[in-house]
């Protein structure tokens, strides 16, 4: 999945939580609990459907580095790489 | 089978109890005798901060740590009680600066950090009424409570600022100051505000604390009714005693104490305990700037050795969701006191407590009305799962049925009725702020009625039955459905909302909205999460609706008054009930 796609699918699933995400207003590099307004349950449920909609599995473990916009799409673009 | 009881051995408890949950001892209890725990000020008086900070900075424990704040990217920092004395004097001082007056109210608007602290605590020693705001509020609610407390100062970070409330500005024509931060250290240039690390570096060192007593307002808690707006519960200082003694006999903090209170400061367990509470016993105070994360979490409480851990419901849900695995890769020797709050904490989470971490969950009750905890399994009891405990010294609870004409009937054990508090406790609130009417309406005589349906068993403790309004409680925080509603309406295409608690296994429950559209809309996935969105963007994350329905029109009685109740059955598949009154019976 190119880097564009890859995207694409995460901010629909973002979308899906938080129907008031403008993708174009966004931030990449800042922290995304702070550049969309997601509680606790929101952020799982987000994770939640990145894993439906990837088919990638994110540890819990991993949850923390997972900061802003652009290191999520990186971590997963590593993830889909591996398999 | 697990058993209903988890008995307390000496061997399980690692220090003596400060409570020994005796009869003896519940008699000998006074709050006079307790009272002696304060200080009071210098010239006389009572001032909550003082009583936090001053007068612990003024003594052995200058050099103790009384934060120690655990930064989102990994840092930390410690403040002793004498420098958070110096700097909670300057933020008092940097009020003073701009002509704040003791008695102006001050709305804090902070996520966990030091700001928050010195928001808190400097603007009760400079004499202000202080109300703490959740921040996932979206700019309505907040709005809605800046408006009914008559604001007249706010602190925020900059970019909760640029969020949520430079919006809402021009509403607001009693909010004179904006105190801004940086949450990166930097400088604001935000017109129409003030940086307030400028201000505190033109303040000095020392203060002189407000002149406050036990009977002076201190701190506005806005909570939830059914209908109508917030109500803005006015505590005083006196709430000190009520601090200090469920502190030390329900969370059992002892002076060497490592104490985790993760409660959301905008909440009033999050200002009670996360805040007041452990510094009136000059404890150190773990605060977490991030936001809740299963593996931190863990490694929070290894490595800060934290020993009492006051937490919630929907949190140690979480945790249990997670796995075990995850929480028997660490130990927790430290460790030794763990308690609940929020909603009733089920049985299976107790018992996960003890399983799982070594330690039973102690679950307690209290309200923002009450100020303080009320009831409480304490470390010196057996814990029954699934029950809220005993009233705690100097309280006196009872089951009660509020009869038509306003007096009341004492309701033996086991018979569900309202659960009541006699009156007065030095923590319990003065006023729901310009609603005279609505406060009178909690008391019945000596009694205060907490609007919580609750029994007691013939041990004495007591259970949680539910709640006799319709407001709504998602991971332990109060949501009025009428504050829901309300911003539903706004949107141009609804013509009714109704807004239920649904049931959630994690959360407790989950804002659901229902509504109807007006004659020119016809529903489309497209409009339902437009619909969502608006209230998103106007109520926050934490408010706004999780679900929502689209009906062709919503039950009503013939009288116009939504039936909530209706809706609730509806979606739980449970028996309708009486539907005598609906206007449409279909």
């Amino acid at each position: 999945m190119d880097d564009a796609q890859l995207r694409r699918e995460v901010l629909t699933a973002l979308q899906g939580i938080a129907p008031e995400v403008e993708p174009a207003t966004l931030r990449g590099d800042r922290p995304l609990r702070d550049e969309v307004d997601l509680d606790s349950m929101d952020w799982l449920r987000f994770l939640a459907a990145l894993h439906q909609r990837l088919g990638v599995n994110i540890p819990e473990a991993d949850y923390q580095q997972l900061t802003t916009l652009n290191v999520l799409l990186a971590y997963l673009q590593r993830r889909l790489a591996a398999g | 089978m697990r058993a209903d009881r988890i008995d307390k051995t000496p061997a399980a408890l690692r220090v003596t109890p400060n409570w020994p949950a005796t009869a003896e001892a519940r008699a000998a209890f006074s709050w006079e005798a307790e009272a002696k725990g304060l200080t009071g000020l210098p010239g006389g008086g009572l001032n909550l901060a003082f009583e936090a900070v001053d007068r612990h900075a003024a003594g052995p424990l200058r050099e103790h740590v009384a934060l120690r704040l655990l930064f989102r990217d990994g840092c930390r920092r410690e403040v002793s009680y004498g420098e958070l004395a110096r700097l909670t004097s300057r933020f008092a001082g940097a009020l003073a600066g701009l002509g704040v007056k003791p008695g102006a109210r001050l709305f804090v608007l902070c996520n966990r950090g030091l700001e928050l602290y010195l928001g808190v605590l400097g603007g009760l020693k400079a004499g202000c009424v202080v109300s703490p705001l959740f921040s996932a509020f979206g700019p309505e609610p907040l709005e809605t409570r800046l408006r009914l407390g008559e604001g007249a100062v706010l602190l925020t970070s900059e970019s909760l600022y640029r969020r949520k409330v430079a919006a809402i500005r021009d509403q607001l024509p009693l909010l004179k100051q904006v105190l801004l931060f940086d949450d990166n250290g930097g400088k604001v240039q935000i017109p129409g505000t003030h940086d307030l690390r400028q201000l505190m570096d033109q303040a000095g060192d020392d203060f002189p604390v407000a002149p406050t007593s036990a009977d002076s307002p201190s701190l506005l808690h806005f909570t939830s009714g059914t209908t109508g707006t917030p109500k803005g519960a006015l505590h005083v200082h006196g709430a000190a005693l009520t601090h200090l003694v469920t502190a030390r006999y329900a969370l059992d903090l002892h002076p060497d104490d490592v104490f985790w209170c993760t409660a959301d400061p905008g909440w009033v367990t999050g200002t009670s305990y996360g805040i007041l509470a452990p510094l009136l016993l000059g404890v150190t105070s773990v605060v977490d700037c991030a936001d809740f994360d299963a593996v931190r979490w863990y490694g929070i409480l290894r490595s800060e050795k934290v020993s009492v851990w006051y937490t919630a419901p929907t949190a140690i849900r979480l945790l249990i969701k997670v796995g075990d695995e995850l929480a028997r890769a660490h130990k927790y020797p430290a460790l030794r006191f763990v308690a609940s709050v929020g909603e009733p904490l089920d049985p299976e989470a107790v018992w996960w407590g003890q399983e799982v971490l070594g330690l039973p969950i102690h679950d307690n009750w209290w309200q923002t009305e009450t100020g303080g905890i009320m009831l409480a399994n304490t470390a010196a009891m057996a814990i029954k799962p699934g029950s809220m405990g005993q009233p705690l010294p100097g309280i006196e609870a009872a089951i009660v049925h509020r009869r038509e004409d306003g007096s009341l009937e004492m309701l033996g054990d086991e018979a569900i009725g309202e659960l009541a508090l006699r009156q007065p406790w030095p923590g319990m609130f003065r006023a729901y702020l310009g609603q005279e009417e609505r406060y009178r309406r909690c008391f019945a005589g000596d009694w205060y009625l907490s609007g919580d349906l609750a029994r007691r068993d013939a041990d004495g403790y007591y259970w949680f039955v539910g709640r006799s309004d319709d407001v709504i409680k998602s991971a332990g925080h109060l949501i009025g459905p009428f504050e829901v509603e309300s911003a539903l309406l706004e949107h141009p295409a609804v013509a009714e909302a109704a807004v239920i608690g649904k049931p959630d296994p994690i959360l407790g429950e989950t804002v659901k909205a229902f509504v109807s559209l007006k004659g020119d809309f016809t529903a489309s996935a497209e409009l339902h999460d437009g619909l969502l969105a608006h209230a998103r963007r106007r109520l926050g994350a934490a408010v706004a609706p999780k679900e929502l329905d689209i009906l062709p029109s919503l039950p009503r009685t013939r009288s116009g008054k939504l039936m909530r109740r209706l809706l609730k059955a509806r979606e739980l598949g449970l028996p309708e009930g009486d539907t005598s009154t609906l206007e449409n019976p279909t």
